[in-house]
């Protein structure tokens, strides 16, 4: 819904108001190195701006520390509607090796909802171009969870696991 | 003035356009990239090296029964590698997909479940049962598949060839 609705409301271009919520740079110099010459994104009508009342999208790097996280949630609110959050980098998409930490929340959607995450630590900016067409709909998404299983042949593994399940909770 | 001007120009025009091709052209990863996780199940003896020396803990390892379930968090995983450097059989490795933004953030978690094989002597699950077979096959301990040793006669199994051992990662460094 969120993908048809920025497809409609975003037509032009989109205006990124970056936001530090405790990373530790790394992120912060990949999404400047976004707006360079390199990777230039400023031809797909993509900038930087200084406050959170010109924007359209939020990009948030950093796990969340519990000392940021009320200036991080004024400015969601601060940002006009229809607007996009997109964590960049594994900090803010859940939390990295601090993710249980007693001071920080351990990700950006613990404090606002966010529609895109762009794991990687920290990600390459093709990796940020490419979230951020996501979120604007023009490309689909590659990935999808794996799950595999080595079982032997003619395992029922339905009536195991409610075996074990009643094994361990009687 | 001018003359700075006219430099600056020539500069400019002699740096020609550098601006990567990337979003209309797939891009090439550098040699060594590590980007999303892969695993193969198969592979995979149960040892839990990976889970110990992961340093976000993004490999959990819970045992049921006779099973062991892998959960991989990825949306935590830092792209560090040091599961495949651990992993004595490559059954996780990174590869060099990078374009994993996502709008679901359940895509970030994979689940791998395997069977684990329980100790005749003791009744504790070690290894699974692709383990046991290579322990059948290559000589390892006793005389060879379907001689007698002196823990017992092992079954016969298909002649296989002996994989040398690989060097470790270490010994590449140094």
């Amino acid at each position: 819904m969120i993908q048809e609705l920025c497809r409609k409301m975003f037509k032009k271009s989109l205006w990124l108001f970056h936001t530090n919520c405790g990373a530790c740079n790394g992120c912060d110099i990949e999404v400047i190195d976004v707006l360079t010459p390199y990777y230039d994104v400023e031809r797909f009508g993509m900038k930087l701006v200084g406050s959170p009342r010109h924007a359209d999208a939020l990009v948030v790097s950093g796990a969340v520390s519990r000392q940021v996280a009320p200036a991080l949630r004024r400015l969601y609110e601060a940002t006009p509607d229809p607007k996009v959050v997109i964590a960049v980098g594994t900090c803010a998409v859940g939390g990295n090796i601090w993710f249980d930490t007693y001071n920080v929340l351990g990700g950006a959607d613990t404090v606002v909802p966010v529609d895109v995450y762009i794991p990687g630590c920290p990600p390459r900016p093709e990796a940020i171009i490419y979230g951020a067409a996501l979120a604007l709909g023009i490309v689909p998404k590659k990935i999808e969870p794996q799950k595999q299983q080595h079982l032997p042949p003619g395992f029922d593994l339905e009536s195991y696991l409610e075996k074990e399940r009643v094994r361990v909770t009687a | 003035m001018f003359k700075a001007k006219f430099k600056e120009a020539v500069i400019c025009f002699k740096a020609g356009r550098v601006t990567l091709p990337y979003p209309f052209q797939p891009s090439e990863v550098p040699p060594k990239f590590r980007g999303r996780i892969e695993f193969d199940a198969r592979k995979c003896i149960g040892c839990g090296g990976c889970a110990r020396v992961c340093p976000p803990r993004c490999i959990v390892i819970e045992d049921i029964g006779e099973l062991a379930r892998i959960t991989f968090h990825l949306d935590r995983c830092i792209q560090c590698a040091r599961c495949y450097e651990v992993c004595p059989e490559k059954a996780i490795w990174p590869t060099d997909k990078f374009e994993t933004a996502t709008t679901d953030k359940s895509d970030l978690k994979s689940e791998m479940l395997i069977w684990m094989s329980s100790c005749q002597r003791c009744g504790r699950c070690f290894e699974t049962d692709n383990a046991i077979d290579k322990f059948r096959t290559v000589r390892w301990r006793g005389r060879g598949p379907g001689e007698e040793s002196k823990h017992g006669i092992y079954p016969a199994g298909p002649p296989i060839e002996l994989a040398k051992p690989e060097p470790l990662v270490r010994e590449e460094a140094a």
